[in-house]
């Protein structure tokens, strides 16, 4: 941002008088801050709040009157899921669909990025184009590879049959496919958010750096271990971070390309609690699936965060 | 070399090897967009014709029929549930709660740039831990404290949601930008006999508004998307586009073309808004973390 000369910013003053001086700093302060805090008290805190007590009761929404017909039961949901079979399978499920998934991106938007990071010419735009996935919407993305993976008839299955001559896929009929599929569109549709990331890191390496390592006649090799990795790989962990939370709270996809299925085994925990509450209506005890969820995922991201600090202190 | 990061790529073979990873990665990324839009032109008999067919005009006749049918209130969905009418819904709900989120955030985000407030650092992790939260855990008591208050179904209701879904990252990128704007344009003006509302007003708004419309494209980008509490909540009235698509696919036999002429209607703002951001898209998704 260039920085004009102050006058020219300031348009020309009339009366003396300033209006509002009778706001204080201090009044104005509160005016600005509280709308937005007040909003998100009303949005978070208390429904969080609200949801910790239905944790500890029996309601369902539909067969209970009003929420004064709540029974307590303590920590009896909670006992009842961690002693469930099913719910540990949900665990299984979005972890077999949220790592390979964070990987996948990771390894495939940072080897884009040091690809594109060697063009001269163009580089602006084609990152760009290849950014416009994650900007639409999960629903349509969703639905969109629907149609492309169908089995007989899909586009996917034409490449992989009647062009490299493989067997068709059955993508969305069998189960481990099924995650496949999942991973595969997650990938299509957020690599280049770790592309993004990984070009910001790889432009912010100083040159001077890899000059001094010419000098020395350092290998290609030499220089991406020993120079550009270490100083990317804070930005990277911080786009990992990212992709975990997100993918770890993605409700569309399951919902909308699998359907939770075949049978039960794309099922993952957001799609497992969303049922529970809108399908069985089982209030109380998807409240409880609720804060399990919030739980792990707080402890991961701690996990990743210190992680990244002690990179940091190593650093220096 | 002009780009140090590279490796000698001087071999034939190198080059070759590497133009073709970047025209398999164009082909990865942009190819089912391209489908989209074949899709979106082709008569319903071609869109699942076999061999698949690439080019218009030479393998197809292209057709317009697809927009228009999707456009005209009658092709699909129920009386009350088109998609001119789930479209309508998805601009006047976006729009509203970008407007009102970024009005809002601003001001909150200059506070913390300008004012000394009490445990800023707190409040502004407050503020973005609020963003972190998987929407499902709140679903629950956001549908019960809704239906108490009688908003599902209702433009107000779905709207204040996105508002408040919106607030976090306004804050947050507002405040990163702010803290780039230099005090001296606003205490000049102060010293000029303005008064600190004023200097908001007439100084620090116009400085800041480039800033402010690109934050309003990501809060837009997001109510435009959403789709969990939107299918939840407005059920019976005032749904957007995400639900009504996958509504229709639930009925029957799904008209690819028309739902691909419906998805192409609906990304194409978004796909301009992209370029038009392209600047800010680093910061603007990690929440104004990475900044450079």
């Amino acid at each position: 941002m260039s920085v004009q000369p102050v006058e020219s910013v300031i348009p020309e003053r009339a009366e003396v008088r300033p209006r509002f001086a009778w706001l204080s700093e201090r009044a104005l302060m509160h005016l600005f801050l509280w709308p937005t805090l007040l909003l998100l008290l009303f949005i978070t805190v208390f429904p969080l709040i609200w949801s910790l007590c239905l944790s500890f009761t029996e309601y369902s929404v539909v067969h209970d009157s009003s929420w004064t017909a709540a029974r307590w039961v303590g920590l009896g949901n909670y006992s009842r899921l961690l002693a469930d079979a099913e719910f540990w399978t949900r665990f299984q499920i979005s972890a077999s669909f949220v790592v390979p998934t964070v990987l996948v991106e990771f390894l495939l938007g940072f080897g884009i990025a040091l690809l594109l990071h060697r063009l001269t010419y163009g580089r602006g735009f084609l990152s760009t184009i290849i950014l416009i996935p994650m900007m639409l919407a999960p629903v349509v993305v969703a639905l969109f590879w629907r149609f492309m993976l169908q089995g007989d008839i899909g586009i996917v299955n034409y490449f992989i049959r009647d062009v490299l001559g493989f067997a068709a896929v059955p993508w969305l009929t069998e189960r481990n496919w099924a995650i496949v599929s999942m991973i595969l569109v997650d990938t299509w549709q957020w690599t280049p958010f770790m592309m993004l990331i990984s070009l910001a890191g790889l432009s912010a390496v100083p040159k001077y750096l890899y000059e001094a390592a010419d000098v020395d006649r350092a290998s290609g090799w030499f220089k991406f271990r020993h120079i550009t990795l270490p100083l990317v790989t804070p930005l990277l962990l911080i786009g990992m971070l990212f992709r975990l939370m997100d993918t770890y709270k993605l409700f569309e996809l399951a919902f909308v390309l699998t359907g939770g299925g075949p049978g039960d085994y794309t099922k993952v925990l957001p799609l497992y609690l969303y049922r529970m509450a809108f399908g069985d209506f089982n209030t109380g005890r998807a409240s409880a699936v609720g804060y399990i969820m919030l739980i792990v995922i707080i402890a991961l991201a701690n996990l990743l965060i210190r992680l990244l600090n002690q990179m940091k202190a190593e650093e220096r | 070399m002009n780009n140090p990061s590279q490796f000698k790529a001087s071999s034939v073979a190198g080059r070759i090897v590497f133009w073709l990873l970047i025209a398999l990665t164009l082909f990865f990324f942009l190819f089912p967009l391209y489908w989209m839009f074949l899709s979106s032109i082709k008569q319903p008999g071609d869109v699942t014709s076999l061999p698949p067919r690439f080019i218009p005009f030479v393998q197809f006749k292209p057709t317009l029929a697809n927009y228009a049918a999707v456009l005209s209130t009658s092709a699909m969905g129920s009386r009350q549930n088109t998609f001119p009418w789930a479209l309508l819904n998805s601009v006047l709900v976006g729009g509203t709660a970008t407007v009102v989120a970024v009005i809002l955030g601003t001001l909150t985000a200059y506070a913390f740039s300008r004012f000394r407030v009490k445990g800023e650092s707190d409040l502004l992790f407050f503020i973005l831990s609020t963003r972190m939260l998987p929407p499902v855990v709140v679903l629950v008591p956001i549908f019960l404290m809704f239906t108490n208050l009688g908003l599902p179904n209702t433009f107000a209701g779905i709207t204040l949601l996105y508002i408040i879904s919106g607030l976090p990252f306004v804050v947050w990128m507002m405040k990163g930008f702010f803290d780039e704007i230099p005090r001296e344009y606003e205490d000049a003006a102060m010293v000029d006999g303005y008064s600190r509302l004023e200097a908001v007003w007439k100084i620090v708004f116009p400085e800041a508004f480039p800033a402010m419309l690109a934050t309003a494209v990501f809060v837009l980008i997001t109510a435009w998307n959403e789709f969990v509490f939107v299918t939840l909540l407005n059920k019976q009235s005032w749904g957007t586009v995400p639900p009504f698509l996958y509504q229709i696919i639930g009925y029957g036999r799904t008209e690819w073309s028309r739902m691909a002429a419906a998805a192409i209607i609906y990304i194409t703002p978004i796909v301009v808004f992209t370029f038009v951001v392209r600047n800010h898209l680093l910061r603007g998704v990690t929440f104004g973390a990475v900044r450079r």
